[in-house]
C-alpha cells in the first residue's frame, strides 16, 4: 500500500478543527477573540421558528397612472399661465391627452408641452387632441421606484411593530418578501402591511350643488367623495356625500410625524399630525386664504372628516378624529408616520407558522436525524464491521462539516432542510459501501489485504464522482426552481453530498492507512 | 456479514421480458390513475387558503364546519391531521380579491365559537391564483430539466443509449410515483416535488454505479481473446454491483422511514414520496435501465473507434 501523503492528514486536521470551531456557536457563546467568519451560527427559517411569511404585489401600474395624473395638475397650470385655452385634460394609464379649444393655440401648446414634459413622447395633434404617452423607460423607472419605496414604507410600518429581525426584500420584478419572526397576529400583520394610508386635504366646493351633483352634474374641476359607513336610523347603512375640489391641497407625503393623542372636546382617542416644513408653509398659506370653508381629510378615498376652517393655522399641526378604538389611533399613527404606499399591495402568497409549530418541527426533525443516524451507524458497523466504525467516523464528520458549512454561509435550516440532512446520512454512507464492496470483491480475487484496500479505493473512484454529480445535478435545478423552504432542502442536501465526498473518500482512507500502517503484515481485513 | 454471496450470478437480462411486462403493467395502472383519478394538487398548485388548528379537546369535525359555515366557508375541506385535536381546513379561493383574509375570517370564527383560548393558530398558508400558476410552471420546468441535465451528463460520460437507458429509468420512477400519488390520493404538494427531484438523483445515482461497472467490464473484455457476449458482460456487471445497491437502498430507506414515522405530518407526504421512489429507484436500476440500454444496442452508432475515444475520456 501506498504510503498516505502527509499533507492530506495536515488538511483533514485543519478541516476537522475549522469545521468545530465554526460549528461551536450553535450550541454556545464564542469568545469575543473567535474568528469572524466563524462566529454566526445557522439561522432557523420560519418554519421552525414561527413567525409570518408574506409574498406582497405591488400594482405597479397603478403607481405610473398615478404620476400621469399628477401631471394633469402641471399641464393645467402651465396652460392657464401662458393663456392657452384648452376643453379638456384627461389620463389614461399612460397616456394624458390635451383638448385644444383655439386651432391657433396647438402650436404654442405643442412647443409649452414639449418643453415642461420631456419625459413624455407627443404624437401629432389629430383634431385638437395633444396626446401625450410616457416614454417607457421613465414608466419602467417608475414601477421599479414604487417597488422601492413600498419596502421602505413597509418596513417603516414592521418596525413600529417592535419584532426582532423582520426581512424585508424585493422579489422579481414587483413582488416583496416579507417575514417577521416571532410575530403571531397574521390578521393585524396583513392590515397594517396592506393600507395604502393615502392621506388628502382636499377643499370642500362651498359654491357647488351638491344635489344636482349627484345627479350627474359635477362642476368641472370637482369630484364626489363619501365619508365612512354609518347607519342611521332605520337606513342600513349611509353614506355622507361631499363635493369636493379635485385638486389635492395636501397630502401625506407632507407629514413629518403622526401621534396618537387623546381629544379633548369629545375625549376620544385621535391622531395628531404634525406637517413638514413645506406642509406647514402650505397649510397655513390654505388656512388663510380659506376662512370659513370647510376642508376635508381624506383617508385611503374615504373622507374621514371635513371641518370647518376657524382662522389660519400657522402651526403646522391638524387632528383626525373618528371614534378610534386605541388600537385603531395606534395603527393610523403608524401607517402616517410611516408613510403612503407609492402603490397598492395585495397579499398573494402567506405562509405562516405558529410557535407552537415551529417547536414541534425542530423536536420532529432532530428525532429524525438522530434516530435516522444510529439506525446507519449500528447497520454499517455490524455489516463491515471494523471498515464500519470506519466510515461512521466519516459520517460524524460529514455531519459536523454540514453544520459548520451551514453556519459559515449564512445558511438558513429549514424543515425540509433538515429533511435534506437525513437524507445525507443515507447517501453519505453510500460513497464508502462502494469502496467496501470492491475491497471485498478485490479480496475474493485473492489479492493481499493491503493491495485490495488500494484497488478499492482507486476503482470506486470514478463511480463515485460520477454518482454524485448527477445528484448534485438534481439538487441544483431544485435550488434553482424551488421556492421558500424547498430551496433549504436543495442547499443542505448539496453541502450534504460535497461534505460526503470528503470524508467518504479522504478521511476513510486516512483512517484506514493509518489504522494499518504499523502493524507491518496484514492477514485478513475485518470487512 | 454479506448479503449477496460472490460469485453469485442471476440473469437479470434473461428476465428482462418479464420484467418488462412487469413495468408496464405499473405504467399502465398509473397512468390509469393518473387520467381517471388525478392528483390531489394542494393548495401550493391550485392556489387556495390552508389553516391549520390545534384545539385544546379533541372538536367533531361538524362543530366545527357549523363554525365556519356562517362566514361562507360550509363547504371547505376539514380533516384531523395527524392527531385529533389537530385540524386541517382547505378553502378554495373566491374571484373576489379577498381571498388573502380568509385566514383571518375562519380564525376569527374559530375563536368566537370555541373561545381565543382553546383555538391555537398552527399553520396558515395560502396562496393566490397567480402564484399558483407560477408554482406549477417552475415544477414542471425544474423535473423536465433535471432530466436533461442529466441526459446530457450520462450522454458525456457514456454513450447516447445509456443516457436513453438512464432516462427511461427515470421516467418510469416519476411516472410510478405519480400514479401511487393519484391512487391513495395524497396530497401533491411543492415539498413533493422536491422529493420527485431527490428520487430522479438517487435512481441515476443507482444506474450509472451500474453503467460504471458495465463500461468497465465492457472495456476489460475486448482486450480478452474470446469475447464474451454483450448481455453475460451487463448481467455479470449486474450482479457484481448487486450488493451495493442493495446496501445503499437500505441505508437510505431506513433513514426516510425514519423520517416518515418521526417527521411529522408536514413532511410525511414528502417522505412517503421518497420511500416509494426508492424502492422503485433500485427496481429500475436494475431491471430497466440496463435492458433498455441493451435493447437499444446497434440503433446508434457505437463502432470501436467512438467507444476507444469514449473511454478514454476522464
Amino acid at each position: 500500500m501506498h504510503s498516505f501523503p502527509r499533507w492530506k492528514i495536515w488538511l483533514i486536521l485543519t478541516v476537522l478543527v475549522v469545521s468545530m470551531m465554526a460549528s461551536l456557536p450553535n450550541v454556545s457563546t464564542v469568545p469575543s477573540w473567535w474568528p469572524s467568519s466563524l462566529s454566526n451560527p445557522m439561522s432557523l427559517g420560519l418554519d421552525l421558528k414561527g413567525g409570518i411569511h408574506l409574498v406582497l404585489d405591488v400594482d405597479v401600474d397603478k403607481a405610473v397612472e398615478h404620476s400621469v395624473e399628477e401631471d394633469i395638475d402641471t399641464a393645467r397650470q402651465s396652460l392657464r399661465k401662458e393663456k392657452i385655452r384648452y376643453r379638456k385634460l384627461a389620463a389614461e394609464a399612460q397616456t394624458l391627452s390635451i383638448t385644444i379649444k383655439n386651432d391657433t393655440d396647438i402650436a404654442a401648446a405643442e412647443t409649452l408641452l414639449a418643453e415642461i414634459f420631456p419625459s413624455y413622447n407627443m404624437a401629432p395633434a389629430a383634431a385638437n387632441i395633444i396626446a401625450l404617452t410616457l416614454k417607457e423607460d421613465v414608466a419602467k423607472e417608475t414601477r421599479e421606484f414604487a417597488v422601492d419605496q413600498a419596502i421602505e414604507v413597509i418596513r417603516g410600518r414592521i418596525d413600529a411593530l417592535g419584532t426582532t429581525e423582520p426581512v424585508i426584500v424585493k422579489q422579481g420584478k414587483r413582488r416583496i418578501l416579507v417575514q417577521i419572526p416571532g410575530y403571531e397576529d397574521t390578521a393585524h400583520a396583513k392590515d397594517l402591511i396592506g393600507r395604502t394610508a393615502q392621506l388628502e386635504f382636499k377643499l370642500v366646493d362651498e359654491k357647488g350643488d351638491l344635489e344636482k351633483a349627484l345627479n350627474g352634474r359635477i362642476p368641472a374641476g370637482d369630484i364626489i367623495m363619501y365619508g365612512p359607513e354609518q347607519s342611521r336610523g332605520t337606513q342600513k347603512s349611509y353614506r355622507q356625500p361631499y363635493l369636493l375640489k379635485k385638486r389635492t391641497e395636501l397630502s401625506g407625503n407632507e407629514i413629518a410625524d403622526a401621534r396618537v393623542s387623546i381629544d379633548s372636546r369629545f375625549n376620544e382617542y385621535a391622531v395628531t399630525l404634525k406637517f413638514n416644513s413645506k406642509g406647514s408653509r402650505r397649510f397655513d398659506k390654505l388656512t388663510e386664504a380659506h376662512v370659513g370653508e370647510r376642508f376635508a381629510i381624506v383617508l385611503e378615498g374615504v373622507v374621514n372628516s371635513a371641518p370647518v376652517i376657524r382662522e389660519r393655522i400657522s402651526g403646522g399641526t391638524a387632528q383626525i378624529t373618528g371614534s378610534f378604538s386605541p388600537a385603531e389611533a395606534r395603527d393610523l399613527a403608524i401607517v402616517l408616520r410611516a408613510g403612503a404606499l407609492p402603490a397598492p399591495v395585495k397579499v398573494v402568497e402567506e405562509r405562516s407558522i405558529g410557535p407552537s409549530l415551529g417547536q414541534d418541527s425542530i423536536d420532529q426533525g432532530m428525532n429524525s436525524i438522530i434516530i435516522g443516524m444510529i439506525l446507519v451507524l449500528i447497520f454499517m458497523a455490524v455489516y463491515y464491521r471494523l471498515f464500519g466504525l470506519v466510515a461512521n467516523i466519516a459520517l460524524a464528520f460529514n455531519m459536523l462539516l454540514i453544520l459548520a458549512a451551514m453556519s459559515m454561509i449564512g445558511g438558513t435550516l429549514t424543515l425540509p432542510g433538515m429533511a435534506g440532512i437525513v437524507l445525507t446520512i443515507g447517501m453519505a454512507v453510500d460513497a464508502n459501501v462502494l469502496i467496501f464492496e470492491r475491497i471485498r470483491e478485490e479480496l475474493h480475487l485473492g489479492k493481499t489485504p493491503l493491495a485490495a484496500i488500494d484497488g478499492g479505493y482507486d476503482k470506486a473512484f470514478s463511480t463515485i464522482v460520477d454518482a454524485n454529480i448527477t445528484t448534485l445535478i438534481a439538487a441544483i435545478v431544485l435550488f434553482q426552481f424551488g421556492s421558500g423552504p424547498v430551496k433549504g432542502f436543495a442547499v443542505t442536501l448539496s453541502v450534504g453530498i460535497l461534505a460526503s465526498m470528503f470524508t467518504a473518500i479522504t478521511v476513510t482512507r486516512a483512517v484506514v492507512a493509518m489504522s494499518h500502517s504499523k502493524s507491518g503484515r496484514i492477514e485478513k481485513l475485518s470487512i | 456479514m454479506e448479503l449477496i454471496r460472490p460469485g453469485l450470478n442471476i440473469d437479470f437480462i434473461g428476465k428482462r421480458k418479464a420484467a418488462f411486462m412487469v413495468s408496464a403493467l405499473l405504467i399502465l395502472l398509473s397512468l390509469g390513475s393518473l387520467a381517471f383519478k388525478g392528483l390531489n394538487f394542494g393548495i401550493d398548485f391550485t392556489g387556495g387558503t390552508l389553516v391549520e388548528v390545534k384545539f385544546d379537546v379533541a372538536p367533531k369535525i361538524a362543530d366545527v364546519r357549523a363554525a365556519i359555515s356562517p362566514g361562507g366557508y360550509g363547504n371547505a375541506i376539514i380533516q384531523e391531521f395527524g392527531a385529533p385535536e389537530e385540524i386541517l381546513i382547505r378553502v378554495q379561493n373566491d374571484d373576489a380579491e379577498k381571498s388573502s383574509n380568509i385566514s383571518t375570517a375562519i380564525l376569527d370564527a374559530l375563536s368566537e365559537t370555541f373561545t381565543a383560548d382553546a383555538v391555537e393558530m398552527r399553520r396558515v398558508e395560502f396562496v393566490g391564483p397567480q402564484v399558483g400558476e407560477e408554482l406549477t410552471e417552475a415544477g414542471i420546468m425544474a423535473v423536465l430539466i433535471a432530466m436533461l441535465a442529466i441526459l446530457v451528463y450520462v450522454t458525456f460520460r457514456f454513450q447516447f443509449r445509456f443516457a436513453l437507458g438512464a432516462d427511461a429509468a427515470l421516467l418510469h420512477d416519476i411516472t410510478i410515483v405519480l400514479g401511487l400519488f393519484a391512487l391513495t390520493g395524497k396530497e401533491f404538494t411543492l415539498p413533493v416535488i422536491a422529493a420527485l427531484l431527490t428520487v430522479i438523483g438517487y435512481s441515476l445515482n443507482d444506474t450509472i454505479v451500474v453503467f460504471d461497472r458495465i463500461r468497465e467490464n465492457f472495456e476489460a473484455n475486448r482486450k480478452r481473446k474470446t469475447p464474451e457476449d454483450e448481455t453475460s458482460v451487463v448481467n455479470s456487471s449486474l450482479n457484481q454491483t448487486l450488493a451495493r445497491t442493495l446496501m445503499t437502498s437500505i441505508t437510505t430507506l431506513l433513514v426516510v422511514l425514519a423520517l416518515f414515522f418521526l417527521g411529522g405530518e408536514v413532511i410525511h407526504d414528502f417522505a412517503f414520496a421518497l420511500i416509494a421512489g426508492i424502492l422503485i429507484g433500485t427496481y429500475s436500476s436494475i431491471y430497466v435501465a440496463s435492458p433498455v440500454m441493451m435493447s437499444l444496442a446497434g440503433h446508434f452508432k457505437t463502432d470501436e473507434d467512438e467507444m476507444k475515444e469514449l473511454e478514454a475520456r476522464p
